[in-house]
């Protein structure tokens, strides 16, 4: 059954009638990003207005594939568990040559972990149970639906903005500007910045279908299938994927010398949809052509406007690094945002979300355009080692491995970061945590949800966390009563993080230091670091 | 990287084998081999900066 949108109700702001009181923070667009942003801000005691110049989620499904880092992130949010539950879980991707199928990956082979590699949902869904999180927080969050902004002027300490509304145009004053604006950001282009990158020459065909029967076939296991050469699609390429209420994502690539308005219509599409998926009766839930590009900007933050997401940057999306990439944004930038605001560190430590997502886009162009290249060559040399990769991937190992049809959204490393002091452990400084289940005081638990969100020492085994300000502590496989410890189940947690180590964890999941000895001066200095302080 | 001989007394016959390994294909089938050596030949190396320099060591010629 196709999704019930239900408006978002307006309401006349109050600029309308007075003059608003500055606000801390204007979030501008409330899609999947701008939506995460709020409440992150919120958990952390920050007062946002999120403006938006719709009244109603996603139209169609878009971003689909949720990463598990992205899935961790929510769930610090509180939406992870109902992203589980009604999404697709997948963590199996298989790569075909024409019928034959020539290579397949697992992305998460051992168990271990709350989330798992990948959630299927559409980007509605997501947008709702975002919604729905943000209206918990009436005190923090103030949604306002139907406002558009029109224009936008930066000062060096805040941002005045123009608004209109069903009932007319008003302005608003913020200490912070943020621009979760998506791709066609109206912000970036009032600023006249300039986005580049590359862009590809091929049209692609995205859509959604519904349908009773598995287009999976008998393998009806939910997992990630791509064509290159299939059978049914002639000559080029095509990705199926499954989401929740029997629909299907499928990509077709369309080639260069393509009508993007003549394809995007059913008497085009259906065609196409029935050499794929033959005689059983599906109902085209949504569909769109695209061309892909991967850009970005070249600085995310000018003054007080910070851009997230794709406003910042967008890739191509074979690799779900789009929706991914902005979801780790926003887990980078909130607790620097809210320092910031509350006074905690200085506006400098704004700078290091331009460093370290900067970094992280980066990775993310590489991989998705490297991936773009392999699927759509651009000379006859290329097509030529790309079909004899191939060729020889039918037979020998080392040719499957330079298939690429998409390399899948992973957290990057932070390590160059300057927030970081390098050291030596099972997990180095710059990652990302690794889950583990665990059994504390009250019962089964799992590593992340015990420690993420905050500034945290870890202790594991035989290593005593000293009592530092503003650092909460945890121990594994240890017992102190002057802070909560847990046992590590089945020896996941002492196979990801050794034994007799203290980790200085970033609220935002990411490892910043490692310490052998409980050295508190040299951990008082990682902090001050980790928080933007200057040497 | 290794631009002096290498192959000493056997250069002869690799190169012939070389051509061997040919014989009897058309144009594009030699092109298309030749596509499939270079990969082959890429993963038993196994070096990337070494890799690096091989191809610009051909590259300069071009």
């Amino acid at each position: 059954m196709a999704y019930a949108y239900t408006p978002f109700p307006y309401s006349p702001p109050p600029g309308l009638t007075a003059p608003e009181p500055r606000h801390p923070v204007v979030i501008v667009g409330a899609g999947p990003i701008g939506l995460s942003m709020a409440v992150d801000l919120a958990l952390r005691g920050v007062r946002s207005v999120v403006l938006d110049d719709n009244n109603v989620v996603s139209l169609g499904s878009r971003a689909i594939c949720w990463a598990k880092r992205t899935l961790e992130i929510f769930d610090r949010l509180g939406i992870g568990e109902r992203i589980l539950e009604k999404g697709v879980t997948w963590k199996v991707g298989r790569q075909f040559h024409g019928e034959q199928e020539v290579y397949n990956f697992d992305l998460l082979p051992e168990p271990g972990h709350k989330y798992p590699a990948f959630v299927n949902l559409q980007q509605y869904y997501v947008e709702e149970y975002l919604i729905a999180r943000a209206q918990e927080f009436p005190d923090q969050i103030d949604l306002r639906f139907l406002n558009k902004v029109t224009d936008h002027k930066g000062h060096a300490d805040h941002v005045e903005l123009t608004i209109e509304t069903p009932d007319g145009p008003y302005r608003l004053e913020t200490d912070w500007y943020i621009a979760c604006d998506g791709a066609g950001s109206a912000t970036r282009k009032r600023m006249n910045l300039p986005f580049e990158g590359q862009t590809f020459d091929e049209h692609f065909l995205i859509a959604d279908v519904e349908m009773e029967t598995s287009p999976f076939g008998d393998h009806d296991t939910p997992e990630r299938w791509f064509w290159f050469a299939p059978p049914f699609h002639n000559g080029q390429s095509a990705l199926l994927h499954k989401q929740p209420d029997n629909i299907y994502r499928i990509d077709l690539q369309l080639g260069p010398e393509t009508d993007p308005k003549a394809e995007a219509t059913e008497e085009k599409v259906v065609p196409r949809l029935k050499q794929m998926l033959g005689d059983a009766p599906f109902r085209l839930d949504w569909m769109s052509v695209y061309k892909f590009r991967c850009a970005r900007l070249e600085r995310f933050v000018h003054d007080r406007v910070v851009f997230v997401g794709d406003s910042a940057h967008v890739v191509s999306p074979f690799g779900a690094r789009g929706g991914n990439g902005g979801v780790q944004d926003v887990d980078n930038l909130g607790w620097k945002l809210a320092a910031v605001v509350q006074g905690d560190a200085p506006p400098s430590l704004i700078e290091s979300y331009d460093f370290e997502r900067g970094h992280g886009a980066d990775e993310n162009m590489r991989n998705s355009a490297r991936a773009t290249n392999f699927m759509t060559p651009k000379s006859p040399i290329e097509t030529l080692f790309r079909n004899e990769v191939l060729t020889l991937a039918a037979k020998h190992p080392f040719a499957r491995k330079l298939i690429n049809s998409g390399r899948l959204s992973q957290p990057c490393t932070l390590a160059h970061s300057p927030l970081q002091t390098a050291g030596d452990a099972p997990l180095r400084p710059g990652s990302a945590l690794i889950d583990a289940p665990l059994v504390g005081p009250a019962g089964d638990c799992w590593l992340l949800g015990a420690v993420q969100g905050q500034f945290a020492l870890l202790a594991v085994g035989e290593i005593t966390a000293p009592d530092l300000p503003g650092l909460a502590r945890i121990g594994i496989d240890q017992s102190h009563d002057a802070y909560p410890c847990f046992q590590g189940k089945d020896d996941h947690a002492q196979r990801r993080y050794g034994s007799g180590f203290l980790y200085l964890l970033r609220p935002d999941g990411h490892v910043c230091a490692v310490f052998d000895q409980p050295d508190s001066a040299a951990i008082a200095r990682a902090y001050d670091r980790a928080k933007g302080a200057t040497a | 990287m290794i631009l002096e001989d290498n192959l000493g007394a056997e250069g002869d016959s690799v190169y012939a084998a070389l051509m061997a390994a040919h014989e009897g294909l058309s144009e594009a089938e030699s092109h298309a081999l030749n596509a499939r050596l270079v990969l082959i030949l890429a993963n038993e190396l196994g070096v990337p900066a070494r890799l690096a320099a091989l191809f610009k060591a051909a590259r300069d010629l071009a």
